[in-house]
């Protein structure tokens, strides 16, 4: 790579802005109301559309008639979206959609749709066990099954054993092979071609158990400590405060310009333009911010898509579908639930030999991928079964939720292992350091966390083993957890553009779902050029500037900071090139630092910015920025991270309060620090509130969400989160260069809550949310245990 | 949040509808007309549109609205001015939040009828003319921000907040702020965004603790 040193990032001396605290630059339009998102878009003549939604959890349509709508003074267009026959799997699914001149008459227009189903039987509820005894599926997949695996994120070594073993019933030229990873594709091209085999209906699919080692000789060795638990966390929504949604409107007959709220800009032509009907090329998507996607906001959507089909319809008026509350709550997007039922043993010294675990969870209609558990030690551990069965209910579709996966396998890992560290007799710090090498990799990030997670909680001095002995009804206990995440950039391009009077332009179009990516390309551009943040112009989120990948899985970091780096060298060099002359001395000889173009070493021999830009001609620098993804060694993958909770319990109420919980985290070269410090404390805070309060309710009976609104979906509010300590590893790590921190330190808080409770009150509480209810009923087990 | 205790003595959303069930059994006429409910004379207005004036940030604004729009639709859909979010749209999460005669509303859960003849103030206008209000400053000085989508009605409640409780405790700030909910979890700088304003600390988030400021290898950039 004979270019890393020229586009390596400046060293610490040189960073007037990477890893410092700059101020998130575009704080001001935020706070003052200023900053416009997809909600605010009120164009001229604008209509507003909504849906006919399906009322049950699982239904046929029968019959749809929208004759009395069509007649209605102010509807102006009306689609079908799923005409009779069509099967319904979940409460809210999306059956006609309609444009009115304004909202009240549309939610009338909705009413008066006459709609008929033939109710058929429905599951939604998941923290059943599930049988034990259902064989895995072996039937040959489908295009739709893969398609699943896609969209539940099914690991694709996963994926590639399941087509190796099962075969496909497609013809693999029929499948866009060139839009799937490689190794999956190939492993479609070179399958067994089965004809379909008819599958008996079920709500559960079991996969193969996997195994390493002997774990019952494991399990049954002498001088073997073994813990045995049951864990597991509901399913939760995204709550997007912006709701989903888009306004579409067609500037002529064939070009559509679109403003959805989503975390992929770029991505939003191509999912568009073949249910539109008009190449990609015609489309534009537009978002100058988003509040928030969290993993829900990839694509289009229904409400995307038709809110361009009826914008047609109605002669090109721009429509916006925005999702009510209880439509977002309910339809965009669960967090798909995991249980376990775990035996975990170690020797009695502390070292783990063995894992055995039966999980479930609901993966939405399709099924679904599974959490990687046990989590952290999966590769290393030398015995384990892990058996997994995905929950096929009408719970409706799951969706990324921040760290896919990874909260769940954490929660029942770290549960079970604290649990067997109290049984060990062993304070889980001690516990947890003494299996380190397990973790692989990341051993030595985590031995470097672990001394200053336990300075900032006060850990070795306050940790007593379970159950707090304090009289009196409030128990107090700490607990902790580790995490990781890949993180690795995304592929991204920009522009960068020095005009002839010094000013810049950097175009991209990516977006900033609110972490800090604006900041962090300006702190890249800034120390680059040698200019302020303030001096340099950033265009972004417009489909008619460079393509930038999805902002999701804690790629956004890596991906438009390597590319803006690349930029900004190229076009300092090239500004280089015009006043070496004038400078009297070679380009490679020239710095830009403190708005100056200046010989090293000679800081006299210098020119002002405007003056060394006055050089360039009538011809503007452009540079194109092009990061080379996968590949790139300005990014990396895989942090590290650690938490610790302190609680109290009142054992009379059930009520759980945060005292105090500690984040330290590595994410290699951190680019923006006060945005990422954000990012910590933010997923502390949406940690406190999945640990505490979050679930979406189903009724069993009539199989629609119980909560969709946000007083009893609850959030976290300022008075429940107590004390937050957030240590980024600044400058611990640099030479690995950028890794996202989007997802990793959400991971922790559910399990490290957990477990401060189960130290509190010396009982574990197995589900998540910790609400008075479930602590209640832990502590009355703990009791009848006792007397029993 | 006040917003609960202080609602103003108007119309609640929920008042309205009972009286306007009634309404419409009456015959429609041009002016309010007025009516007895439980024993009380009430103006009747609408079902139609009626014209209705609002002062927003200093400005005067026009507009016909049925009876039953919301401060906040009014607001938004009909003049324009975003600042104030529609999230859950029932009066939980103040992202609507607005100054109305200088106490904190839930813009949400109040009429746009009942708003007339009263300051409206939005997060547009809570600074002096350009400038920032010095408490959208301390949002920014304490990075109290992530997507920013609840950040505009935050920023309303935290003013009022502070007027009525310029030496505000902790314990105070757990109870008065709770009626504004973020997502992406900014209460940590919104604290200190309290304490800066308070005067206890002159910024109230020192982030990455005093290890990582031993171990930085340079002080702090400007900005």
């Amino acid at each position: 790579m004979p270019d890393l040193d020229k586009y390596s990032y400046p060293p610490p001396e040189e960073r007037n802005y990477i890893g410092r605290r700059m101020g998130r630059v575009d704080g001001l339009p935020k706070s003052t109301g200023h900053a416009k998102y997809t909600y605010d878009y009120n164009p001229k003549g604008l209509l507003y559309g909504a849906f006919v939604r399906c009322p049950y959890a699982h239904a046929r349509i029968t019959k749809i008639d929208t004759s009395e709508v069509e007649r209605m003074p102010g509807v102006k267009a009306v689609e079908i979206v799923q005409k009779p026959g069509s099967e319904n799997h979940w409460a809210g699914d999306e059956i006609v959609a309609i444009a009115a001149v304004d909202e009240p008459m549309v939610r009338d227009a909705v009413r008066a749709v006459r709609v008929e189903y033939e109710q058929l039987p429905h599951l939604v509820i998941d923290s059943q066990e599930p049988p034990r005894n259902i064989p895995p599926d072996s039937s040959p997949l489908s295009f739709e099954d893969l398609q699943d695996m896609f969209r539940n994120q099914v690991p694709g070594t996963q994926i590639v054993k399941d087509i190796r073993e099962r075969g496909i019933t497609f013809k693999p030229e029929e499948a866009p092979l060139d839009r799937m990873p490689p190794d999956i594709a190939n492993a479609v091209k070179s399958a067994k071609q089965k004809p379909p085999e008819k599958k008996p209906p079920t709500w559960y699919k079991p996969a193969a158990a996997e195994t390493q080692g002997d774990v019952d000789a494991a399990f049954q060795a002498s001088d073997t400590v073994v813990s045995e638990g049951l864990y597991g966390l509901p399913v939760i929504t995204h709550c997007c405060l912006e709701s989903h949604g888009a306004v579409s409107e067609w500037t002529d007959s064939d070009h559509l310009l679109v403003h959805a709220s989503t975390q992929y800009v770029s991505g939003i032509p191509g999912q568009m333009a073949e249910v539109v009907g008009i190449p990609a090329a015609n489309i534009r998507e537009v978002q100058e911010n988003i509040g928030g996607g969290f993993g829900s906001k990839f694509g289009p959507d229904r409400w995307g898509i038709y809110s361009a089909k009826l914008s047609k319809q109605a002669g090109g008026a721009p429509v916006k579908m925005m999702l009510s509350r209880a439509e977002e709550l309910e339809v965009a997007g669960c967090r798909p639930s995991a249980h376990a039922r775990v035996r975990v043993a170690a020797k009695k010294d502390g070292t783990l030999t063995a894992w055995d675990s039966f999980g479930w969870g609901i993966g939405g209609p399709g099924g679904g991928g599974s959490p990687p558990i046990p989590y952290l030690i999966r590769d290393r551990l030398p015995n384990y079964r892990v058996q997994w069965t995905a929950v096929v209910n009408n719970i409706g579709p799951a969706r990324a939720w921040r760290a896919p996966n990874h909260p769940q396998a954490c929660l029942i890992t770290m549960s079970a292992l604290d649990d067997l560290a109290h049984k060990l007799g062993m304070n889980p710090l001690e516990f947890f350091r003494k299996n380190i090498e397990l973790t692989g990799p990341r051993a030595n990030i985590y031995m470097d966390e672990f001394p200053i997670a336990d300075e900032l909680m006060g850990w070795s001095k306050r940790w007593h083993p379970r159950g707090d002995k304090t009289p009196g009804p409030i128990k107090r206990g700490l607990g902790m957890a580790m995490h990781t995440w890949g993180g690795r950039g995304h592929q991204s391009e920009c522009d960068l553009t020095i005009q002839p009077d010094g000013s810049v332009t950097i175009k991209m179009g990516t977006q900033d779902l609110g972490t800090g990516s604006r900041t962090a390309i300006l702190a890249v551009a800034a120390d680059t050029l040698g200019l302020t943040p303030q001096q340099i112009t950033l265009l972004y989120g417009d489909t008619q500037y460079p393509m930038s990948g999805g902002s999701g899985g804690s790629t956004t970091i890596g991906g438009v900071s390597s590319t803006t780096r690349r930029a900004a060298v190229d076009a300092r060099d090239a500004l280089f090139a015009k006043v070496a002359l004038a400078l009297g001395a070679t380009p490679e000889q020239l710095e830009a630092v403190k708005g100056q173009v200046r010989v090293k070493g000679e800081p006299s021999k210098a020119l002002g910015w405007k003056e060394a830009c006055a050089k360039i001609g009538a011809v503007p620098i452009n540079a194109h920025g092009k990061n080379l993804a996968g590949r790139d060694p300005l990014m990396n993958s895989g942090v590290g991270g650690m938490q610790m909770a302190d609680v109290s319990v009142d054992t009379e109420t059930g009520i759980v309060k945060i005292n105090k919980m500690v984040a330290v985290q590595d994410c290699g070269l951190i680019v923006s620090l006060e945005t990422a410090e954000s990012q910590c404390y933010g997923a502390l805070i949406m940690g406190i509130s999945y640990a505490l309060f979050e679930e979406k309710v189903m009724d069993p009976i009539s199989g629609r969400m119980l909560n969709p609104n946000m007083e009893f979906y609850r959030l976290a509010s300022i008075g429940d989160i107590g004390e937050l300590v957030v240590h980024m590893m600044v400058n611990k790590y640099d030479s690995r260069g950028v890794i996202g921190l989007g997802e990793p330190p959400v991971i922790s808080p559910g399990a490290a809550i957990s477990n401060a409770v189960a130290n509190a009150v010396g009982v574990r509480v197995p589900m998540l949310p910790l609400t008075p209810a479930r602590v209640l009923a832990a502590l009355e087990g703990q009791q009848k245990g006792k007397s029993a | 949040m006040s917003t609960n205790d202080d609602r103003s003595s108007g119309l609640s959303r929920r008042e309205f509808l009972k009286i306007s069930s009634i309404a419409a059994s009456v015959p429609l006429v041009a002016r309010p007309r007025v009516i007895e409910v439980e024993g009380q004379e009430v103006a009747v207005h609408g079902p139609g549109p009626v014209p209705i004036m609002l002062t927003v940030n200093g400005k005067r604004l026009s507009a016909e609205l049925e009876p039953r729009v919301t401060l906040l639709d009014a607001l938004r859909e009909h003049f324009d001015v975003t600042g104030p979010k529609r999230v859950c749209d029932r009066a939980e999460c103040g992202a609507c939040t607005v100054l109305l005669d200088g106490r904190a509303v839930y813009s949400c859960t109040t009429l746009a009828i009942e708003a007339q003849g009263k300051p409206i103030v939005t997060a547009e206008g809570l600074g002096a003319g350009e400038q920032p209000h010095p408490v959208q400053a301390a949002f920014v000085n304490n990075d109290a921000q992530q997507c920013g989508f609840c950040t505009p009605g935050f920023t309303v409640a935290t003013k009022a907040f502070l007027d009525k409780h310029p030496h505000s405790s902790d314990a105070e700030i757990a109870h008065g702020l709770a009626g504004n909910l973020c997502r992406c979890g900014t209460y940590r700088g919104i604290r200190g965004v309290v304490a800066q304003m308070t005067g206890r600390e002159p910024k109230g988030n020192a982030g990455t603790t005093m290890i990582a400021e031993r171990s930085a290898a340079s002080p702090k950039g400007g900005a």
